[in-house]
């Protein structure tokens, strides 16, 4: 079954070409560990949820592009026709010439109308396409104008037109500091709008992820792009197909169905995560040696004692309950839980209603909103509903 | 792709704006190798085919006929503009933006904001619709002016309320050069104070520069490359401050120095809506994040590296170098110290080979040295474009609104004041029709009420932040 991805802004276009790559490098990988059948059979599979096929055998991405201004998405175009191994489809983009300005209520309120049929159609013409469509992966940025606000509005578009296929958006959360000013503001509109409308919400730290690559792949000038593969890498091993109950050649074939299934009973808690190991550079991955057994007790301990990466794990605590882990044909293994580790997250959450509280007492700000009809009762309301998923959080 | 036309005003303003438009010619020539017609240019030039009759008929792509700066020209005496179109960047320039003049404002806002703007009010709305209609999709004026004169100072500020009339949603950048403490006009008090009110309700961003600022920024470069103190890693001539081209024989006079500073400040402040970069800033975004109230919108600014280092390979303690200076009240073009005022907001945009981790580096570096309002304490925003200015490797810009222009408003304030008790000079304010005094106490009254307002930010300092209680709701 196929996953229509829909990428939003700068960040998600820079993300889903990573994850594009790195999907079509790993299925032709040639650290062969298995049989040629068996390969075959993943690639197959692999390729079909992500990519459709073209006359000349390039495949082509299942992608929808879509930013407010050229640049990104020109660059995005032209990376991926580069690489000679795959590319995006020519009409599947959508972009406008003067973007929305970090301003969330400028990419909800009037890009996101004024651009809502254009979008829609494109994204219909790839639903299209599918045999067997399974659902939509929406990548997008929480910080910016256009990933955060035309992508809540999209989602919830979506939503209503698309209510019987799943939504799944990768959300990310921007530096602590010293990445746009107003990002406070434009998260927690985000994140109270997408809970409504979408069925899940993966998030991804950028801090996180900073610290994955000092620390562990030892990449001394990190680059926006070291943190995208990083990303693509730990998308990757979410999506990659994963084996059925029945037997080792045939993969299952609802990926956001069985994600879901498992990791959203409750509708009241979307939020997930992920955990990936090993993180290492190439370089490295021959001088070391790890066994599943080793790598399974590494990730729940991760998991248990609320730890983003590797190192730095507290071996003292104790687990309360834990989840299931579906096992992925590479040499790796991922774990989605959305345990009270998603404590660690709320607390964040918290952090960042709290500054938007603050800068909101003093108006800051507030008048770019106000302009393109954001008002006051919105901010509230944002932030009532997110004050009440932290409280469930909490209860658990 | 977004276009932007520069409206550069008076003597001042009009000279800055030759140093721009050869400093853009230059960095253009330099990323574009194939000389096709491609949107990064588009944002300041059109390509015209001038071997069509009238308008020139513009064309979209394709390879470079002739490029035309989008650019409006105005002055209202003839010496300045028609050196520029003697000189080598005539082709620049179409005759039909320019509006001159043949006496001059006498350094008197009241004539060119009153008098002048009555009479080419409609020649100007003219220009400006016509260069607008040449754009594609129009996002920005940027006016370059200075307000201590005549034809700057008032007819610039009367620009401000034509655009904001004829073209909303535009937004409008003003460059102001302010006049330093030794200045030579006497009525440049007068001037200044009244074109500020203007600014205060008209533009949506003013980036104030002082000449003895620029002036003390000239010295120190030529100081350090002269004393050959960094050895032969330096090169021989700065390129923030020469251009080889457009006035070469004028290169005695401090001025062409001091004009480029703030052509690269322009520059800069453009390149990431122009080129590519991992992480882009728009002008709309440095109007959302900078101005968190509609009046606090002046933003100091600084440059760095000021010199360019051979050393290809730039080791990062010269990067961390960058950061430091960017904030140390010698860069500033300004005279202002915003370390030790309070920010409200701050933007680094790099240009270069500058990874996003270097700049966390920098940005957790300098954060304990920085006050920052208690409203707004991680109130950074940051851009990364790939292409470096011409001739360095890496640049950075930093813009703060910063409450350390609360100085040099107050000194102004003074000055204004100092005439104003004795009624010096008023009459040949008066003397102009439609002006009164009340035009002189309404203008320093909304200049006190700035004040005020940047008082009042003060006062929050070093008070703790507040944590503000949770929204308690039911479950």
């Amino acid at each position: 079954m196929s996953i229509v991805t829909v990428q939003l802004g700068q960040c998600g276009n820079q993300i889903g070409f990573e994850v594009f790559d790195a999907l079509l490098s790993d299925s032709h990988s040639s650290q062969g560990l298995c049989s040629m059948r068996e390969n075959e059979a993943y690639q197959a599979s692999c390729k079909e949820r992500f990519f459709s096929e073209e006359e000349n055998g390039v495949p082509i991405a299942r992608a929808v592009l879509v930013d407010m201004e050229p640049k990104v998405i020109n660059q995005t175009l032209s990376k991926a026709a580069q690489s000679g191994q795959w590319k995006y489809g020519q009409h599947a983009c959508f972009c406008q010439k003067q973007g929305s300005g970090n301003n969330w209520a400028y990419g909800y309120s009037v890009h996101g109308p004024r651009h809502e049929e254009s979008i829609m159609n494109i994204i219909r013409k790839e639903v299209e396409k599918c045999d067997s469509f399974s659902g939509f992966f929406i990548i997008m940025s929480m910080a910016g104008g256009t990933g955060s606000g035309l992508g809540a509005f999209v989602t919830q578009n979506l939503e209503d037109q698309y209510s019987n296929s799943l939504k799944m958006n990768q959300i990310i959360w921007p530096y602590g500091t010293g990445e746009v000013i107003v990002q406070n503001y434009n998260s927690i509109l985000t994140l109270s709008h997408l809970y409504r409308s979408s069925d899940a919400l993966l998030l991804h730290e950028n801090d996180a992820i900073h610290k994955i690559c000092a620390k562990l792949m030892n990449i001394k000038q990190i680059s926006f792009s070291d943190i995208n593969q990083v990303l693509a890498h730990q998308l990757g091993s979410v999506f990659q197909p994963t084996y059925s109950a029945e037997s080792s050649f045939h993969y299952r074939r609802n990926p956001l169905g069985d994600l879901m299934e498992h990791l959203v009973p409750h509708p009241e808690f979307k939020m997930l995560s992920v955990r990936n190991i090993p993180h290492m550079s190439e370089n490295s991955l021959a001088y070391s040696t790890f066994t599943w057994a080793g790598l399974l007790k590494h990730l729940r301990q991760m998991l248990i004692s609320n730890a983003k990466m590797e190192e730095g794990i507290d071996r003292h605590v104790r687990p309360p309950l834990s989840g299931l882990p579906p096992l992925s044909k590479m040499s790796l293994n991922k774990d989605l839980h959305f345990n009270t580790s998603i404590a660690n997250l709320v607390i964040l959450r918290g952090k960042d209603v709290q500054s938007a509280d603050v800068g909101k007492k003093f108006r800051a700000y507030i008048h770019q909103y106000t302009k393109f009809g954001i008002e006051e009762e919105d901010f509230l309301d944002s932030f009532t509903s997110l004050e009440q998923v932290v409280a469930s959080y909490c209860n658990l | 792709m977004t276009q932007s036309v520069v409206v550069q005003v008076g003597q001042c303003g009009n000279q800055i704006g030759c140093c721009f438009w050869d400093l853009a010619l230059r960095e253009h020539a330099a990323v574009n190798q194939k000389g096709i017609y491609d949107e990064a240019i588009s944002s300041f030039f059109r390509n015209v085919d001038t071997r069509v009759v009238g308008d020139g008929g513009s064309i979209s792509k394709g390879k470079i006929c002739s490029l035309k700066a989008r650019a409006v020209l105005i002055d209202m005496e003839e010496g300045v503009v028609n050196e520029i179109l003697q000189g080598p960047l005539r082709d620049v320039f179409d005759t039909k933006q320019l509006i001159t003049d043949i006496s001059g404002s006498g350094n008197n806002w009241a004539v060119g904001h009153k008098v002048f703007g009555s009479l080419y009010q409609d020649q100007i709305l003219e220009k400006f619709r016509k260069s607008a209609e040449h754009c594609d999709c129009l996002q920005c004026f940027f006016i370059i002016h200075s307000m201590g004169g005549g034809t700057g100072s008032g007819l610039g500020t009367f620009l401000l309320k034509v655009l904001e009339d004829e073209f909303p949603e535009v937004y409008r950048f003003v460059t102001s050069i302010y006049p330093s403490g030794e200045d030579d006009v006497i009525t440049s008090p007068y001037n200044s104070i009244l074109a500020m009110k203007e600014l205060n309700e008209h533009a949506d961003c003013v980036l104030p520069i002082d000449n003895q600022s620029l002036f003390d920024i000239i010295s120190k470069i030529d100081l350090m490359v002269n004393s050959g103190k960094l050895g032969t890693t330096v090169k021989p001539k700065s390129l923030v401050t020469s251009s080889s081209g457009a006035l070469k024989k004028r290169h005695k006079k401090p001025f062409d120095a001091m004009n480029n500073i703030v052509a690269n400040l322009l520059l800069n402040l453009t390149s990431s809506a122009r080129f590519e970069g991992s992480l882009n800033m728009d002008l709309n975004e440095i109007s959302m994040n900078l101005v968190p109230f509609p009046q606090l919108h002046y933003l100091v600014s600084s440059l760095t590296p000021l010199y360019t280092l051979t050393d290809v390979n730039i080791p990062p303690r010269r990067l961390d170098q960058m950061f430091s200076d960017a904030f140390s009240k010698d860069h500033q073009l300004l005279r202002a110290d915003p370390k030790h005022s309070l920010y409200l907001a701050c933007a680094l945009m790099v240009r270069g080979n500058v990874q996003i981790s270097d700049l966390r580096r920098n940005i957790e570096r300098l954060k304990p040295s920085l006050q920052f309002v208690s409203w707004n304490q991680e109130g950074w925003k940051t851009s990364l474009c790939s292409v470096p200015p011409v001739g360095h490797s890496h640049s950075l810009l930093a813009l703060a609104n910063n409450t350390c222009v609360k100085p040099t408003f107050m000194e102004l304030k003074e000055r204004f004041m100092r005439l104003y008790k004795k009624k010096a000079h008023l009459h040949h304010y008066l003397q102009v029709e439609g002006m009164e005094e009340s035009c002189f106490t309404e203008a320093v009254s909304s200049l006190s009420a700035l004040i005020q307002e940047y008082d009042q930010l003060d006062a929050t300092k070093n008070m703790p932040v507040q944590d503000l209680p949770r929204l308690s709701i039911a479950m």
